[in-house]
């Protein structure tokens, strides 16, 4: 066992039981065994809750969705273009500008298939095995897929799984290139949360970061990439 | 139940005649909250649905306090499940000492944290202090708080009540590496930040944070920023404790589509803030290798047994509230003596701490009952109506000691509640306007009303009151 | 229709001109007024001000002096609310079963001035001329509690002579409420003083509101500053004729 778990021992009859003996007291219930994690009227009475809002805001009959999302991007200050699908090489390397750029494994490698020839100063790496943190911070931008986005709220979600890369790989760097395949685009939160795995990590990425810290005033770039472009490919033109 | 760095501040009123004569302060709030609440009209008006979504988030929330129990434990569970570990902290030393117990586990003598309310109300950072380790806020607010020597104001901005130029002059000051030339534009004071905290965040070993959510089901972790600290402090470090409320639980990975449209909205006025994580347990290769969730109560269950005053536990700390008070625009957030200030604190606190001292029997009646905050809250707590509940607790809590107010307040009730002494009462003052002169004004009463003339006029009673008029005019009553 | 009028403990002791204005008003829209003599207070100051036991007494007395009216009508939108929200919450946590009954029965019948006009009586022309700038404060209690909605400002644009102006910041409050204005003077006096700039600012001769607490609280103020401003109820404004 090592020290950290061996710190996390619960006691028995120590401030767990404490604390759920305490809820139980304080929601009306009389004295009883410590609740466990499963109780189907629990489970009953969840499901019956009332849900009157909308679950979609935006028909995709009535709304040009991938637009929505590039306008809704946009607003955030980050960089959007639309390209048709096969234009999305060229256009990923006319983003790039000198440097060292870090590319996932499982990123489609014809995605990439212009930088060679059209993008001299740039060097591709990969993070297998990974960058360390200080390296990370070197690197002139991160080449990544997402698995979702939301058009209503401008969102791109990554579940770092293939084409993503791991959550670093997309902080440390300054610059964050984001591929958008036009499928993966939902119209509402709703729709885009119900599309994650929640056993995965995720990163809602809406914009380049941002404060309101200083009189409530919204000023970019503090940590995280200060430049976010976002590349929407498809539908084939 | 405590928090150890608050203790022996005035009560509301003292507080907020300092903060009243602070000219700065008020205009740095005024500026600010006029601001976002227009902000936050607007994005909130976007949506068709906000009422039912409102509805939907206060009964998600309702019903999870209602079983917080099951799901405690549904979280607990999960959380294990996927290779993290649980504690659970009775109160803030304790809480404390299991924070400084894993850092020692871990050979570390720094953390880095991202914002969190639940460690500044358990006086983390100077627990961990205590135990040589510096804990470094990395949020850009906290840290303008930090190096400031000061207290966070309000919930969402710690550092409203400074300006940008108090902010340079601040950096000036303390911050190691600050660039000579910096001004007061808020680019600059960012960048300095990004600069500064950049080396802490790529050699940190453990990070510190909070959750803005807590999902029982998959025993996932939510929190919500802007800067991308966050991002920083959950993922860089090798070990990652977070201290969670109890109240932050939810049933299910689907009510986030609940409150992922509240929260933004309400606070910083955005359709989605810049950065949101979750994550579930340690994922090899990704993140940090130990993950340590510490489930807080500290006075959470106190409130949770007042059937109305636990409402307050539905918050999900988006400051909607703080923003449209009149009372904090003119005061801000340090005459609340607490880490929760404004229109929820004036509730939490009290239910957190009990109403016995002097400061925190003040703060209910630190309000018009104007109820703006009721009306722009996303969980629809009814802020109003608990106040007027915890007022009561505090007088109820005072019945057994001799107090000067209670005795004419009796007195008051004896008349009011009987239209014959009423009446007499009305005579006797008419009749003692021979006295005060027949301005019809006012100008100077007697202790303690000559609060209300010292910037006021009262009115002097009139020659007859409307029953007097009535009697005579209409040959008796009814 | 045969209207009770509920006086409120403070219009009926500081300000009985609004409480005949109410009365002559009703009378020429063709009304009777009745005044049940026994009334006295709804209770508000001690309920808010956390004096719940105290307030029970109150709560009966209201009960017992207006069971029996179809119609109530009083000029504080504060103490309508009090009555439709909270009596029958302080009888039901008094444990007097009876009580909450009477009281839940009563509620709904009693309005604040501008609703019983508009909502009941379906009267928006009141016949009134009153040649004046007018601003109107709406009270917190009748904004956000009562409701009230745009009730007073539709009989206000049907006066005769009443120029309406606009009060900028006019759904914030005036930082009376209730004892907060001792407990909380400076606070309070902060947010009069933003209000009374405001309402100077207006350009309005005369302040207009349903609850006379915001009045005596903005009115005095204005009357320390000697600003050219009076303040008159909505019930007083309507009742004036040419």
């Amino acid at each position: 066992m090592t020290a950290a778990a061996s710190a996390s021992r619960p006691a028995a009859g120590g401030s767990r039981e404490v604390i759920l003996r305490r809820i139980r007291a304080a929601t009306g219930r009389g004295p009883g065994p410590v609740a466990g994690p499963a109780d189907s009227a629990v489970d009953a009475e969840y499901a019956a809750i009332p849900r009157d809002y909308l679950r979609a805001h935006h028909d995709p009959a009535d709304h040009d969705v991938i637009a929505l999302f590039a306008e809704r991007a946009a607003d955030y200050r980050a960089v959007v273009q639309r390209v048709p699908a096969d234009g999305l090489p060229g256009a990923i390397a006319r983003a790039l500008s000198s440097g060292m750029y870090v590319v996932p494994d499982g990123l489609p490698p014809e995605w990439l298939g212009r930088v060679a020839a059209d993008c001299p100063g740039v060097v591709l790496a990969g993070d297998d095995p990974p960058l360390p943190a200080r390296a990370l911070d070197a690197v002139a931008g991160a080449i990544t897929g997402c698995t979702v986005a939301i058009a209503e709220t401008g969102t791109i979600v990554l579940d770092h799984g293939p084409g993503q890369g791991r959550r670093a790989l997309t902080l440390v760097p300054d610059f964050h290139l984001v591929i958008v395949r036009h499928d993966q685009i939902a119209a509402d939160l709703a729709d885009g949360m119900s599309r994650l795995d929640p056993a995965r990590p995720h990163t809602l990425i809406s914009g380049p970061s941002a404060t309101s810290d200083i009189e409530l005033v919204r000023v970019e770039g503090v940590h995280g990439p200060r430049t976010l472009h976002i590349l929407i490919a498809g539908p084939p033109s | 139940m405590s928090m150890p760095t608050y203790l022996g501040l005035p009560a509301f009123p003292e507080a907020a005649a300092t903060a009243l004569g602070n000219a700065q302060l008020r205009r740095n709030l005024a500026h600010a909250t006029t601001t976002i609440r227009v902000k936050r009209a607007a994005a909130v008006a976007e949506l068709a649905d906000w009422q039912q979504l409102r509805a939907a988030g206060k009964a998600i929330k309702d019903h999870t306090l209602a079983h917080l129990d099951t799901y405690l434990a549904r979280l607990e569970e999960r959380v294990t499940d996927a290779g993290g570990h649980v504690h659970w902290a009775r109160d803030a030393a304790e809480a404390n000492g299991i924070v400084a117990a894993l850092v020692h586990a871990a050979g570390a003598d720094s953390v880095v944290k991202v914002k969190s309310m639940t460690t500044q109300e358990t006086g983390l950072n100077e627990a961990l202090a205590a135990e040589h380790i510096t804990a470094l806020e990395t949020d850009l607010a906290e840290l303008i708080v930090q190096l400031g020597h000061d207290q966070p104001s309000h919930i969402l901005v710690p550092a409203i009540h400074r300006n940008r130029t108090e902010i340079r002059d601040i950096f000036l000051a303390e911050m190691a590496d600050v660039p000579s030339g910096l001004t007061d534009a808020p680019a600059e004071l960012a960048a300095a930040a990004r600069t500064h905290l950049r080396r802490a965040f790529l050699s940190a070993k453990v990070g510190v944070s909070g959750a803005n959510f807590a999902i029982a089901d998959t025993g996932t972790l939510v929190v919500v920023e802007s800067e991308g600290n966050g991002r920083m402090c959950l993922t860089l470090p090798e070990t990652l404790i977070s201290v969670v409320g109890i109240e932050k639980v939810l049933p299910s990975w689907r009510d986030l589509e609940v409150f992922l449209a509240l929260l933004p909205r309400s606070s910083t006025a955005e359709r989605m803030n810049p950065y949101t994580s979750t994550w579930t347990g340690v994922r090899p290769g990704d993140g940090p290798r130990d993950f340590h969730l510490v489930l807080l109560d500290n006075g959470r269950t106190d409130a949770l047994a007042d059937t109305i005053g636990r409402q307050a536990l539905r918050c999900i700390r988006c400051s909607a509230c703080l923003n449209v008070c009149p009372v904090y625009e003119r005061v801000g957030g340090h005459a609340y003596g607490s880490p929760y200030p404004g229109p929820i604190g004036a509730i939490i606190t009290p239910q957190l701490r009990g109403v016995t001292s002097p400061l925190d029997a003040s703060l209910p009646y630190a309000s018009t009952l104007c109820g703006a905050c009721y009306e722009v809250c996303p969980v629809a707590i009814n802020i109003p109506e608990a106040l007027v509940h915890l007022r009561a607790e505090v007088v109820d809590a005072q019945r057994s000691s001799p107090h000067a107010e209670r005795i004419v307040m009796g007195l008051a009730a004896w008349v009011l509640r009987s239209g014959r002494r009423l009446g007499l009462v009305q005579r006797a003052a008419s009749a003692s306007r021979v006295l005060l002169g027949r301005s019809g004004r006012i100008r100077r009463l007697p202790p303690p009303l000559n609060a209300w003339t010292k910037t006021r006029d009262a009115p002097a009673p009139p020659p007859e009151s409307f029953r007097a008029w009535w009697a005579r005019t209409h040959g008796g009553a009814q | 229709m045969r209207i009770a009028l509920f006086i409120t403990c403070l219009t009926d002791t500081l300000f009985p001109d609004t409480g005949k204005a109410i009365t002559s008003l009703l009378e020429r829209l063709g009304h009777e007024v009745a005044f049940p003599a026994g009334q006295a207070c709804c209770g508000q100051m001690h309920f808010n001000s956390g004096y719940r036991r105290e307030t029970v007494p109150m709560v009966r007395g209201f009960a017992r002096a207006f069971g029996g009216f179809d119609a109530i009508v009083t000029p504080s939108a504060s103490c309508a609310a009090m009555v439709r929200e909270y009596h029958p919450a302080v009888a039901a946590q008094a444990g007097d079963a009876g009580l909450a009954r009477e009281v839940g029965e009563i509620a709904p019948r009693v309005h604040e001035v501008s609703g019983l006009l508009v909502n009941v009586l379906g009267v928006v022309d009141v016949g009134a001329y009153f040649p004046y700038r007018v601003a109107y404060h709406p009270s917190c209690h009748s904004l956000r509690m009562l409701r009230v909605g745009d009730a007073p400002l539709r009989l206000l644009r049907a006066v005769r002579g009443l120029d309406l102006v606009d009060l900028p910041g006019a759904e914030e409050c005036c930082g009376f409420g209730g004892t907060f204005a001792i407990k909380n003077a400076g606070t309070s006096a902060a947010m009069c003083a933003d209000k009374v700039a405001a309402v100077r600012g207006s350009g309005a001769q005369v302040l207009c509101s349903c609850d006379n607490s915001c009045l005596m609280h903005i009115g005095g103020t204005l009357t320390r500053q000697r600003a050219d401003v009076t303040v008159r109820h909505l019930a007083e404004i309507l009742a004036s004729a040419s």
